[in-house]
């Protein structure tokens, strides 16, 4: 005799449990806004940028902006420090709150806002001095602190940007001596010098080799855990890489905002998933 | 959906596609033609589906390499990087669907020659019939990027389940009955077990029909109706039986 078998079932279908990046990442507590955009509108001119932006950036987080050429976002990533006031035909409307203040607000200090709000461009910007002045540079612009200090703060930043080692015993060359990978590090510790909330990096490894761009993809992760960092990059596989939340933007709009993996994996706009796997035309 | 910018991205991803195909095509006929072979006692048609696991074997090899590769050049993301890791896995389910095909014609080999009562074969055919629209369904489910008839095979596993344990009783039944039957019936319970497996691997296709389609991991345990782990044969002391 045959026992211990269960008679068959007729079972019914179930909904499917799944599992997949997003609700994973969504799971996880956020971190503190720590930049919030209200309805920004940027203006180039006439040109209308930026159209009602609303983006929350989290706290000691990397959040990547991606899309393709003129969507708008080294100009979004430019008025977070207000650079774009440099240039008296640019204005920008809606409300950037950082720490509680809008800081597009006219009675905001610029100076004391990039102090706070540091900015890295794509091409290496070193100044034509020393290894050492271009990082004490920025710290003299806000700071008057004693020569033992300042040779402190000045080893800080470049150890911090992954710079002192190859540095160290050339301190009174010039900084345009170094290599492309060497001078954006050093733009990076001269950033960070000044003791920065944010930092904003705008495509700062598109002008270097794939060394160099390893090195600051490293940093930039070791940064994160002391900065709140904004990013803008061409490179899809970089935003994947470096950054915990992306925003894809297109023709002065943000398309769509989460968290990287999902961004990358599971899009949910068209226009996302066009650009993100090469679909753009 | 539309073209990639770069059209050689489009090519590598056809590349994958029309091997998989190849593949599910050999797969399923290797299946069909072990259960012909059982069913009509073909040892010719047994050695040719021997004979042809190697082209799948070669085929599997020959995805996982366009696929490394593709992944290396192309970088793929979103739905581009599922159809790479489907094709891996896919590629992978086919391969072992093939070698336990490739088993049931082994033990077609096996038991030929000897006293077979048709009607004991009976119930493999039918499970393997299942198990063979299974396969059929799972790969147009993947041709077609179909969720719902991935779906729809993935919950229908259980029929199978439930075949092989009616199955697993019915050959103890006949060596109880008989013990000329043992050797018979031991290779068509190996025999019966591979269908079952193949019917898991394309339930694993399902699975990555899903993951690939909408980019989530079906979490849930499938549906299971094999009870013959559990089985136990109790002798009756007074009569021996």
């Amino acid at each position: 005799m045959i026992t211990a078998i269960e008679p068959t079932q007729v079972r019914t279908p179930a909904p499917v449990p799944t599992s997949g990046p997003a609700p994973v990442a969504a799971a996880a507590k956020p971190e503190p806004v720590r930049i919030a955009c209200r309805n920004v509108d940027f203006y180039y001119g006439d040109f209308h940028g930026l159209k009602s932006i609303n983006l929350d950036f989290r706290d000691r987080q990397v959040t990547a902006l991606i899309g393709p050429s003129g969507c708008g976002k080294s100009t979004l990533l430019r008025t977070f420090n207000r650079i774009y006031s440099l240039y008296p035909e640019q204005r920008a409307t809606g409300e950037i709150i950082l720490d509680g203040r809008n800081i597009l607000a006219a009675s905001t200090d610029v100076n004391e806002l990039r102090s706070r709000v540091g900015m890295v461009f794509q091409k290496p910007t070193p100044f034509p001095m020393s290894i050492y002045d271009n990082v004490a540079f920025g710290i003299r612009l806000n700071q008057r602190i004693g020569r033992a200090e300042m040779d402190v703060r000045v080893e800080e930043a470049l150890r911090k940007a992954a710079l002192w080692t190859e540095v160290k015993d050339k301190l009174r060359q010039s900084g345009m001596g170094l290599s492309g990978g060497q001078q954006q590090r050093l733009c990076i510790a001269r950033t960070i010098a000044q003791k920065p909330e944010v930092i904003l990096l705008d495509e700062p490894t598109s002008a270097l080799d794939p060394i160099s761009t390893g090195k600051v993809e490293e940093l930039i992760d070791q940064l994160k855990s002391e900065f709140t960092i904004v990013i803008v990059t061409h490179n899809m596989q970089q935003a994947a890489r470096i950054s915990q939340y992306t925003a894809f933007m297109y023709l002065g709009e943000v398309i769509e905002f989460g968290p990287t993996n999902q961004i990358f994996m599971t899009p949910t706009k068209k226009q996302t998933h066009d650009y993100v796997t090469g679909r753009f035309g | 959906m539309s073209a990639h910018i770069v059209s050689g991205f489009d090519e590598d991803l056809e590349v994958l596609r029309s091997s998989i195909a190849e593949m599910g095509g050999i797969s399923e006929k290797m299946l069909a033609d072990a259960v012909t072979a059982l069913v009509r006692r073909d040892e010719v048609l047994a050695q040719r589906v021997i004979n042809a696991d190697n082209r799948l074997d070669a085929l599997q090899r020959q995805v996982e390499e366009q696929a490394i590769m593709t992944i290396a050049r192309r970088q793929p993301l979103a739905v581009d990087l599922r159809d790479v890791v489907s094709a891996i896995r896919i590629s992978g389910d086919l391969e072992r669907i093939g070698d336990l095909a490739k088993n049931c014609a082994k033990r077609t080999l096996a038991i030929a020659g000897g006293f077979q009562p048709p009607r004991i074969v009976t119930g493999v055919q039918s499970m393997a019939d299942l198990v063979l629209e299974q396969l059929k369904d799972v790969l147009d489910a993947y041709a077609q990027r179909d969720l719902e008839r991935a779906l729809d095979v993935w919950r229908r596993d259980d029929q199978i389940d439930a075949l092989y344990t009616s199955l697993f009783r019915e050959l103890l039944t006949y060596m109880m009955e008989d013990p000329r039957n043992i050797s018979f019936c031991a290779h068509l319970l190996f025999y019966g077990k591979n269908v079952e497996r193949i019917g898991d691997h394309t339930t694993n296709i399902a699975e990555t029909v899903h993951y690939l389609v909408t980019g989530q991991t079906l979490t849930a345990e499938r549906p299971k109706d094999d009870g013959t782990s559990q089985a136990r044969i109790e002798v009756d002391a007074a009569t021996g039986k």
